[in-house]
C-alpha cells in the first residue's frame, strides 16, 4: 500500500484574488488614503492645518443636522424594521402553504425602481394628494406632507416597505437553522407556545442578529434616493440626511469639508460595525 | 382554524401594501388623458377636491404607451444607457469578483482574513463616504462625465464578493482535497469543482447586482453632467407631473426587465439574501 500523504498547500489562491485586490486597492483604499491626507491639509493651500477641517465640519449648522437626522432615521428605523420583519417572518413560518406567494410579494419592493415607485409617492403626499383626502374624510388636518415633519415618517415607511421582504428572508434562514428537534423535546416536557419562543427561538436567532442588523444599516443608506426624487436637494429639515449635506458640499466643491466628513463618517461606520460584532458575536 | 385566518389577515395586508405600486403604475399606463386628468387632477393642479386612487381603467388604451414610444426618442437612449452600465458592471463583477470570492474562500495564503474583513468594511461604506475619492479618482483618470468611469468604480464593489464567498465557502473541502489529490492544477479545481457547485452563488450575487444597478442613481447623478448619458433612473423622476401620461408609461417600462429578473430569479434571490444570515 501506498502511504497517502498529504500534499503540502502552501499559498493557494492567492492568484486567485490578486486581480480584484489590486483593483480594490487602485481604486478604492489609495483614494481613500489620499482623502484621509486631505483632511489634514487646506483645500486651497494644501499645507497642513491639522484638525482645523475637523473643527470646521463639526461646528458646521448644517453637518449637525444632517449626522443629527441621520442617526436618528437609524434609531428608529432599524429597531422598527427589525421587530416588523421578525414578526412577519414568524407569521409566516408558522403558515404551512402559499409561503412562496407571500415571500414573493413582500420581495417585490426590491425589484421596483426608486424611480418608478415615485411617482406613486407624490400622488400620495402631495397637498392634495390620497393621503390629505383621507385626513380630511375623518375631518384631520392635511398637509403637504413632504414639506413638514412628517417627511421624516414618510422615509421610515418608505424604508420599511422596501426592506421588509429582505429582512424576513434573512430571519427565516435564522428559524430554519433552528434544530426541529428542540422544539420536539420541548413539547415532550410540556412547554408552552410562548415558552418555545422566549427559550428557543429567539436564543436560536441571537447569532443572526448581528448580520441582519448590519445589512439593514447598510440598505438604510439607500433610502437618500426617494428622499432626494420627492423631495430634491432641499427637502424639509426632519429629513436632510448626511448625502444632502455630501452633495451641497460636492456642488459647492468645498473638498477640506468633504475630505474630513467622508473620515468621520467612515470612522463612525467602522465603530458601529466593531461594536455589534462585540456584542453580539463576541 | 381561526389562528391561521388570524395569521393570514396581516400577512395579506402587508403583502397588498408592497404589490401596491405595481398596480398604481399599471393602472394609471393604461388610462387615456380624461381618465388622468379625473383621478389625479387635483395633484396637476386645475381640478378641485383631492387625488382618487386608480383602480382600473375604465376605458382602457396603450396611447400613452404609443406616445412615449414616438415622441420621446430620449427614453430609448437613456433605456440604452442603463442596460449599457448594468452589462459592464456585472460583467467587471464576473470576471473579476468570482474568482476573488473562491481565492477567500478555499486559499490558504497569509493575512486572507485580515484581507477579506477589508472587503467587509469597504462593503458597508455608502456612497457618500466614497464620493470624493471616487471623484478624484475619475478626475485623474479623465473619467468623469462617462459611462467607463461609473462603470469602473462599481466593477470592484465588494458586496457580490461577500456573497459568492458564502456559497464557495460551502463547497466541501473533501472535493477540493480530492481534485488536488488527483493531480487538478488550481485553476481546474475552480473551473471544474468550484464553479459549478458555487454557480447558484453566482448567480444570486448577479440578480442582487441587477437589480441594485438598474437603479442606481447617487454615482450617475454626482458624476454624469451630460443629460444624454443618463441612466432611466434619472430620467423617469424629471419627467413631472405635467406629463403624467408619459410618466407612467416610462415607469412601467423601466419597471419590467426589474420584474422579469426578479421573477426568473426569485429562488436565487432568496438564496444570495439569505446566504448572508448564515454564520460561517
Amino acid at each position: 500500500m501506498i502511504e497517502r500523504k498529504k500534499i503540502p498547500r502552501g499559498q493557494t489562491g492567492f492568484l486567485f484574488v490578486l486581480p480584484s485586490l489590486v483593483g480594490v486597492t487602485l481604486f478604492i483604499l489609495i483614494p481613500f488614503v489620499d482623502v484621509v491626507r486631505r483632511s489634514f491639509v487646506g483645500a486651497a493651500s494644501g499645507i497642513w492645518v491639522g484638525l482645523a477641517n475637523y473643527q470646521t465640519v463639526f461646528s458646521n449648522r448644517a453637518f449637525r443636522l444632517a449626522a443629527g437626522n441621520t442617526l436618528r432615521f437609524e434609531g428608529v428605523c432599524i429597531p422598527l424594521l427589525l421587530v416588523l420583519s421578525l414578526a412577519a417572518a414568524l407569521l409566516l413560518d408558522s403558515l404551512k402553504d402559499h409561503v412562496q406567494f407571500f415571500k414573493g410579494c413582500f420581495l417585490i419592493p426590491m425589484a421596483i425602481p426608486v424611480a418608478s415607485a415615485v411617482l406613486l409617492w407624490k400622488v400620495l403626499f402631495h397637498e392634495r394628494g390620497l393621503l390629505s383626502g383621507l385626513m380630511h374624510m375623518l375631518h384631520l388636518p392635511e398637509a403637504d406632507w413632504m414639506g413638514t415633519s412628517w417627511a421624516f415618517w414618510i422615509l421610515v415607511v418608505s424604508y420599511i416597505w422596501k426592506n421588509l421582504g429582505y429582512d424576513m428572508v434573512l430571519w427565516l434562514a435564522g428559524l430554519s437553522g433552528i434544530s426541529p428537534s428542540l422544539y420536539e423535546a420541548a413539547q415532550v416536557d410540556g412547554a408552552g407556545r410562548g415558552q418555545c419562543f422566549i427559550y428557543i427561538t429567539l436564543p436560536g436567532l441571537l447569532p443572526s442578529l448581528f448580520t441582519i442588523s448590519v445589512l439593514s444599516v447598510l440598505n438604510s443608506f439607500k433610502v437618500f434616493r426617494e428622499a432626494y426624487l420627492v423631495a430634491g436637494d432641499y427637502p424639509h429639515e426632519s429629513m436632510y440626511l448626511l448625502q444632502h449635506l455630501f452633495n451641497n458640499w460636492y456642488r459647492d466643491l468645498s473638498m477640506d469639508k468633504m475630505a474630513a466628513g467622508a473620515v468621520v463618517h467612515a470612522g463612525a461606520i467602522f465603530l458601529l460595525v466593531l461594536f455589534l460584532q462585540r456584542k453580539w458575536e463576541g | 382554524m381561526i389562528w391561521k385566518k388570524m395569521v393570514m389577515f396581516p400577512l395579506a395586508l402587508l403583502a397588498f401594501a408592497a404589490v401596491y405600486p405595481i398596480c398604481f403604475l399599471l393602472a394609471g399606463s393604461l388610462m387615456g388623458s380624461g381618465e388622468i386628468k379625473e383621478s389625479l387632477g387635483a395633484a396637476l393642479g386645475g381640478s378641485a377636491g383631492y387625488v382618487q386612487i386608480p383602480w382600473l381603467p375604465r376605458y382602457p388604451t396603450l396611447v400613452s404607451y404609443v406616445e412615449l414610444l414616438l415622441d420621446s426618442p430620449e427614453f430609448f437612449v437613456m433605456f440604452w444607457n442603463s442596460v449599457k452600465l448594468v452589462a459592464g458592471i456585472l460583467l467587471g463583477q464576473l470576471a473579476f469578483g468570482v474568482p476573488a470570492a473562491w481565492g477567500f474562500a478555499k486559499g490558504t495564503f497569509p493575512f486572507r482574513k485580515a484581507l477579506f474583513t477589508v472587503y467587509i468594511l469597504l462593503m458597508m461604506m455608502p456612497f457618500q463616504v466614497l464620493m470624493l475619492s471616487d471623484h478624484l479618482l475619475l478626475d485623474r483618470l479623465h473619467l468623469l462625465d462617462t459611462h467607463m468611469g461609473l462603470i469602473l468604480l462599481s466593477v470592484f464593489s465588494t458586496f457580490p464578493v461577500f456573497i459568492m464567498y458564502r456559497f464557495f465557502d460551502g463547497v466541501p473541502d473533501a472535493l477540493v482535497e480530492a481534485a488536488r489529490l488527483d493531480g487538478a492544477s488550481q485553476w481546474q479545481i475552480f473551473f471544474y469543482v468550484g464553479l459549478p457547485l458555487g454557480s447558484p452563488g453566482v448567480i444570486s450575487a448577479m440578480v442582487l447586482g441587477f437589480l441594485e444597478y438598474w437603479n442606481l442613481m447617487e454615482p450617475p447623478m454626482t458624476f454624469l453632467k451630460s443629460k444624454e448619458l443618463w441612466p432611466l433612473s434619472l430620467y423617469l423622476p424629471a419627467i413631472g407631473l405635467d406629463r403624467a401620461k408619459v410618466a407612467f408609461a416610462a415607469s412601467v417600462l423601466a419597471l419590467i426587465p426589474a420584474i422579469f429578473v426578479f421573477l426568473a430569479g426569485q429562488d436565487h434571490l432568496e438564496k444570495g439574501i439569505a446566504a448572508a444570515a448564515v454564520k460561517e
